[in-house]
């Protein structure tokens, strides 16, 4: 080849190119995708600002030697639906972790996903503790929080103030019939009585004046709401509109849920969460850092702990080496239930070999009007439950991984 | 304490009153829709859409203008009106001479649009909206505990029943506007702009939608989902009833309302899907609907 200056510009340029090409090659790509409710009841308590806890966790990680890049989308309450898009993140897209899923019965599909293509899964949404119990597998970590822990600790403090006897409005799938499940042994256990219940079709029901009378008729002193988001709101706007005089017993209630029904309708109620925003100087600073992506919102738990898994992840996922965590969900998983927890929202914390991620659980009343200072003042705390206490002991889960 | 099939009766008493106030709305809301069908010949799939945005617009007002419960009850319903006459003017209008399942089509879309919308701009939680003064507190019926806001439901929907009905069928408007579905060409040569009349009529079954939207505010969740909840039932009501016929929809829908209401109590599960069975039998034995004419 005769020597001209084209070529030789020409080679240069190609030779230039070179090392970026490769260098890219060599850059592996972390994806995680965030499965949420973003046209459901469970939007406000997840959705999008979930989506957006999991991009300020790749930005405060920051830059390490591997790309991240976050995908997100919507399981519409669809257990269905939601295995599809994971099948397809994972097959199409090569996506690492999938985390967030609010729907328990969405959940439970994806966990079954998440083992059969051997990658990373850390719910934050869902509720049901079979996620740690029968349904648990080498490749999931329930973060946020569970059915057992709302149980233990809203139902157990209600039964303490002589709240014996329940009857149960309980959402119909999966989620409702663990928590109804759990409280009752929580009732039954501290030798109170579950006096009835009825299964409310989800979603889809708007009118629960007719299975609050039943729960007057049944005459039980505590009536459990097994139900979450717009169900809940719904049944506590109408049991005071019917002047229902029993107390609820709110299970799930999320900040969003207590900001969209008002303090005047919402006083006095008993609720357990995992994480409220205006508890120390760590959540604070974390509400602080979402706000430029969520303006007008406070962080629920399930949003907090999106960010808390995602970061987590990405940590371990730098420890033992990007391409090495791309490689084997469940060898990740395993760092991931080894390595110790820490971060501004929950805390310092350890997972369980079971798949349980152990954080206090607290019990909140919801404020009066007249004791809420500022915007989005809404709790004060009443107890707290350690970590170890939390949760469902290990033995009791039937979880296949402990042998016993 | 005496007892209704093995349940007390004070509580079957109850429940028959909560069926009778969610048929309420049924009827209120298959009725716009049977009106927009009748007139129209367009299956209004954004109807339970402009429900949603009457209660929206209701709390609007109040917390924007603070404008009361009782003139939102008026107002509203005229902003969505004349929300509707624009989508009637410049979408619904081009589908008359095409099959049903363009109009269907389109106003499904509006509703997926307009719901959208809504979702992105207020989250799925909703919005508190308080009962007027005037109707806050409860009666006691003796058989059960009856806010007075959920009795005042029952009447104002009943009254707006009748009045449509007695618009549609006792008024030369009513006439005309009967006379124009069966034969518009024959109508205009008299003189009347019955395109003017469609357009008026789709804009008073979508008021009528969003009067049902701010009666349901302080009761239900106002939130962007509200409407999706509702109106696949209310399709199913509109059916039952005959589609078109507008004494089927009111007597179908508190009739319904009854039924589901009764189910709650002996199959809470079944609830969403009892409407449904009642449509299959009854779509068996009359194909018309209760009160449909065999076309």
């Amino acid at each position: 080849m005769k020597l001209s200056r084209r070529n030789l510009i020409g080679t240069a340029a190609a030779a230039a190119t070179l090392p970026t090409v490769a260098a890219r090659a060599q850059t592996p790509t972390i994806k995680i995708g965030v499965l949420t409710d973003l046209s459901g009841p469970y939007q406000d308590v997840a959705g999008n600002v979930a989506i957006a806890a999991a991009k300020q966790a790749a930005e405060e990680f920051g830059s390490k030697g591997f790309n991240i890049e976050i995908l997100s989308a919507d399981h519409q309450n669809k257990p269905d639906v939601g295995s599809n898009v994971v099948r397809q993140w994972i097959d199409r897209d090569g996506v690492d972790l999938i985390t967030e899923v609010a729907n328990s019965g969405v959940s439970l599909a994806v966990a079954g996903v998440a083992k059969e293509k051997n990658k990373a899964y850390l719910p934050c949404g869902p509720a049901t503790s079979d996620l740690t119990g029968t349904a648990c597998n080498a490749n999931t970590v329930h973060w946020v929080y569970d059915t057992y822990m709302l149980a233990k600790s809203t139902g157990g403090a209600m039964v303490k103030a002589g709240g014996d006897t329940w009857f149960f409005i309980t959402a119909d799938y999966a989620f409702g019939h663990a928590l109804t499940r759990d409280v009752t042994g929580f009732v039954e256990g501290a030798g109170g009585k579950v006096l009835g219940g009825v299964r409310t079709p989800f979603p889809g029901t708007t009118d629960f004046s007719s299975f609050l009378l039943q729960a007057q008729a049944s005459g039980a002193k505590v009536i459990g709401l097994a139900n979450a988001g717009a169900d809940t709101i719904n049944t506590i706007k109408q049991a005071r509109e019917f002047g229902i005089t029993q107390k609820l017993g709110g299970l799930l209630v999320f900040l969003s849920d207590v900001h969209s029904l008002g303090l005047d309708v919402c006083q006095g109620l008993v609720l357990t969460e995992s994480f409220y925003w205006d508890m120390n100087a760590g959540t604070r600073a974390f509400s602080e850092r979402i706000k430029a992506k969520a303006p007008s919102k406070r962080p629920t738990m399930v949003q907090a702990g999106t960010y808390s898994a995602v970061l987590h992840y990405l940590k371990v996922a730098n420890a033992m080496g990007a391409a090495e965590a791309k490689k084997d969900g469940a060898a990740t998983i395993a760092r991931i239930k080894a390595t110790p927890v820490e971060d501004d929202c929950f805390g310092k914390g350890t997972i369980r070999a079971d798949g349980r991620k152990l954080h206090p659980s607290y019990l909140f009343e919801v404020k009066k009007p007249s004791e809420s200072k500022y915007a989005w003042d809404y709790y004060k705390l009443l107890a707290t439950t350690p970590a170890e206490d939390a949760f469902r002991p290990l033995a009791q889960g039937g979880c296949p991984l402990i042998k016993t | 304490m005496f007892m209704i099939l093995g349940y007390p009766a004070p509580l079957m008493f109850g429940q028959l009153l909560l069926g009778l106030i969610n048929g309420a709305f049924y009827a209120l809301l298959s009725l716009g829709l049977a009106v927009i069908f009748g007139m129209l010949n367009i299956v209004n799939f954004a109807h339970g859409a402009l429900f949603m945005l009457g209660a929206f617009v209701a709390w609007g007002l109040l917390n924007f203008l603070g404008v009361n419960y009782w003139f939102a009850l008026l107002l509203a319903p005229l902003i969505v009106g004349v929300f509707g006459v624009l989508l009637e003017k410049t979408l619904i209008a081009r589908l008359y001479k095409l099959d049903h399942l363009y109009g269907l089509l389109l106003t499904f879309g509006l509703a997926l649009i307009i719901e959208g919308l809504a979702r992105n701009e207020f989250g799925s939680s909703g919005v508190p909206y308080p009962i007027p003064s005037l109707l806050q507190g409860a009666t006691n019926l003796g058989f059960m505990f009856m806010p007075i806001y959920r009795g005042w439901v029952v009447l104002a929907s009943a009254i707006m029943c009748l009045i449509t009905w007695l618009i549609i069928e006792k008024t030369s408007i009513g006439a005309t506007l009967r006379a124009a579905t069966e034969n518009a060409p024959l109508v205009q040569a008299f003189g009347i702009n019955v395109p003017r009349m469609i357009t008026l009529t789709y804009a008073g079954g979508v008021a009528l939608a969003a009067f049902a939207g701010v009666l349901a505010a302080p009761i239900y969740s106002v939130n962007p989902n509200m409407g999706a909840n509702f109106i696949i039932t209310v399709f199913a009501v509109v059916v039952i009833g005959g589609m078109g016929s507008i004494l089927g929809s009111i007597v179908t829908g508190f009739g319904l309302g009854v039924i589901e209401g009764l189910t709650k109590v002996f199959y809470p599960q079944g609830s969403s899907v009892v409407i449904f069975v009642v449509m299959v039998i009854v779509l068996l034995v009359r194909p018309a609907g209760l009160f449909g004419k065999a076309a």
